[in-house]
């Protein structure tokens, strides 16, 4: 054991954690004051749903020795995850660091979904998202799997996370449809101070997250560091000019969106480019996802939190673009496209292709399954109350006024006095 | 001249708005009330403190309009509103005094005619 790598690891680990909190207040910001705390707890859900789904089964699934597509159950339960060494960490903590991973990954869909799909239902599909979805596609580029064998490259899990999580919400925003009044009626963020407090903490706790990717306190995570730090720069930059060209203004929602879509770009390339690269690579990616969002306001598709334009095509993009800027002289492994090699961006496009096929495919048939078992939309009075309200029995701002006490021995108190007819309607 | 005054459901307002800009309805003044009409109240728990609401949110419009108006408009808001279910909420009419049109200090009929639409009578 590494007790330099390890006490990098303690924390990162702590820091990718911090992410799912850092994105239910993205999402959180960006939907109606009556769905605010639903939306937040579709990713703090997350945290037990997904971490419980993730140590009895998921991580067995993802890192225990079995085929090049699926990993054995030799795992499950946590047997074997103990002190010993696992590269040059306790496996313990190894198994930790990988399964903050499997959190904000089922979380980041919650995006496509949010202000209709039923708490119930979508916890049942997290926890099936995980072990079904996830862990299968991390073994395959993580856990020895047939990824790996490919030669793609995938630093901290673009098509893993992003990707993944990005085909799963194109998939479930069209099965669940849209909401109620969509195209209709504008839906307004009601609190960007939220959104960019989200961003924050996101890009913040995305240094443990690709910076710990290199498993060790090394000069690789430095490099992950670096590109962590100026890939997003770049992205946000160039988002901001695109937001001046369009409309003449630069937008807080699109900066806070243009920072994460940055961050999912560099994630599968962060410990593979050079420094400038992440920069160019950076730049670059603003682009796509930036029309992409506009394209998509003029579809039916109700990926509400645009999911895919961020997640989906920010973090293929950024795949396909490893491949382009990857620099032996940097990463000490492999090159790419512009240094010679452009077989690599073959190998990076099959990566992509095969999570989107795999995921896209596994995502409909886990929610047609729960589909049928309960309905996963709630319906239109409780949709048109709010999600708080009629999910959770909670108000995010509630006033207050007009709340009596039920006491627990007796039944609710009489009201002191009965609205009179014709008296507030 | 009358005030038309509806108390709706917060998530009926863009039918209800809709409606209204069919009906050729225009300027009116809406705001976020609460109430209760009779409706079930939903109930909240807040670490094991339970609590019925009573009130529930609603919003309030009010249409200055003049009297061939009021039914066309009336009609709209039902037919924007209504779900079928108690709290779907009123509407009142009630007679006007006096209306003037702050910019041009237009009264009555005049101050409630949108801009560019001859004045009936």
């Amino acid at each position: 054991m590494n007790q330099a790598d390890t006490a990098w690891m303690l924390v990162a680990t702590a820091l990718v954690l911090l992410m799912t909190p850092a994105l239910a207040f993205f999402y959180g910001g960006l939907v109606r004051s009556k769905n605010a705390l639903n939306t937040m707890m579709m990713s703090f859900v997350a945290l037990g749903g997904v971490g419980l789904a993730w140590a009895l089964l998921g991580y067995s699934l993802a890192f225990a020795p079995g085929t090049p597509f699926i990993g054995g159950t030799g795992m499950a339960l946590l047997s074997g995850v103990g002190l010993d060494v696992k590269g040059t960490l306790p496996h313990v903590l190894f198994f930790c660091y990988q399964g903050t991973f499997a959190i904000i990954t089922a979380a980041l869909i919650s995006g496509a979904i949010v202000e209709r799909m039923r708490f119930g239902p979508y916890l049942v599909f997290l926890m099936l998202w995980t072990v079904v979805v996830y862990a299968p596609v991390a073994h395959w580029v993580w856990g020895g799997g047939f990824l790996a064998s490919v030669g793609a490259l995938d630093f901290a899990g673009g098509t893993v996370v992003h990707v993944n999580a990005g085909v799963a919400a194109l998939v479930a925003a069209s099965t669940l449809g849209p909401r109620k009044d969509f195209a209709r009626q504008a839906f307004l963020p009601h609190n960007v101070p939220f959104t960019l407090l989200g961003a924050g903490l996101l890009w913040f706790g995305w240094f443990g997250f690709n910076a710990g990717s290199a498993l060790g306190a090394n000069d690789s995570a430095a490099l992950a560091f670096a590109t962590t730090m100026l890939a997003p720069a770049a992205t946000l930059l160039v988002w901001t000019v695109l937001d001046l060209w369009r409309t003449g203004r630069a937008t807080a929602v699109g900066g806070a969106t243009g920072i994460v879509v940055g961050l999912v770009a560099i994630t599968p390339a962060a410990g593979y480019v050079s420094p400038m690269g992440a920069i160019v690579l950076g730049a670059l990616a603003a682009f796509p996802s930036y029309f992409a969002l506009i394209f998509r306001a003029r579809t039916r598709l109700d990926d509400s939190l645009d999911v895919v334009a961020a997640h989906g095509l920010g973090g293929a993009f950024g795949a396909i673009l490893t491949g382009v800027f990857a620099n032996r002289a940097w990463n000490g492994t492999a090159d790419g496209l512009i240094t010679g090699h452009p077989a690599q961006v073959v190998a990076q496009a099959e990566a992509v292709l095969a999570v989107i096929a795999y995921s896209g495919v596994l995502t409909f048939v886990l929610l047609k399954l729960i589909g049928r078992a309960v309905p996963l939309r709630a319906n239109l009075a409780d949709e048109g109350m709010g999600m708080d309200v009629s999910q959770h029995g909670e108000e995010a701002y509630g006033a207050g006024e007009g709340a009596i006490l039920v006491l627990p021995d007796r039944r609710v108190r009489p009201r002191s006095s009965p609205p009179s007819e014709g008296g507030a309607s | 001249m009358k005030l038309v005054i509806a108390v709706i459901r917060p998530d009926r307002l863009t039918a209800v708005l809709e409606e209204l800009y069919r009906a050729d309805v225009q300027g009116l003044t809406i705001s976020r009330v609460q109430g209760h009409g009779g409706e079930r109240e939903h109930v909240e728990t807040y670490r094991g403190t339970t609590v019925k609401m009573e009130l529930s949110e609603k919003v309030r419009l009010e249409i200055g309009v003049s009297n061939h108006f009021v039914e066309p408009t009336v009609q709209a808001v039902i037919r924007g509103a209504r779900t079928g279910s108690v709290g779907d909420g009123k509407i009142f009419v009630v007679p006007v005094e006096k209306i003037y049109r702050i910019r041009t200090g237009e009264e009555d009929q005049a101050a409630v005619t949108p801009v560019g639409v001859p004045t009936h009578t």
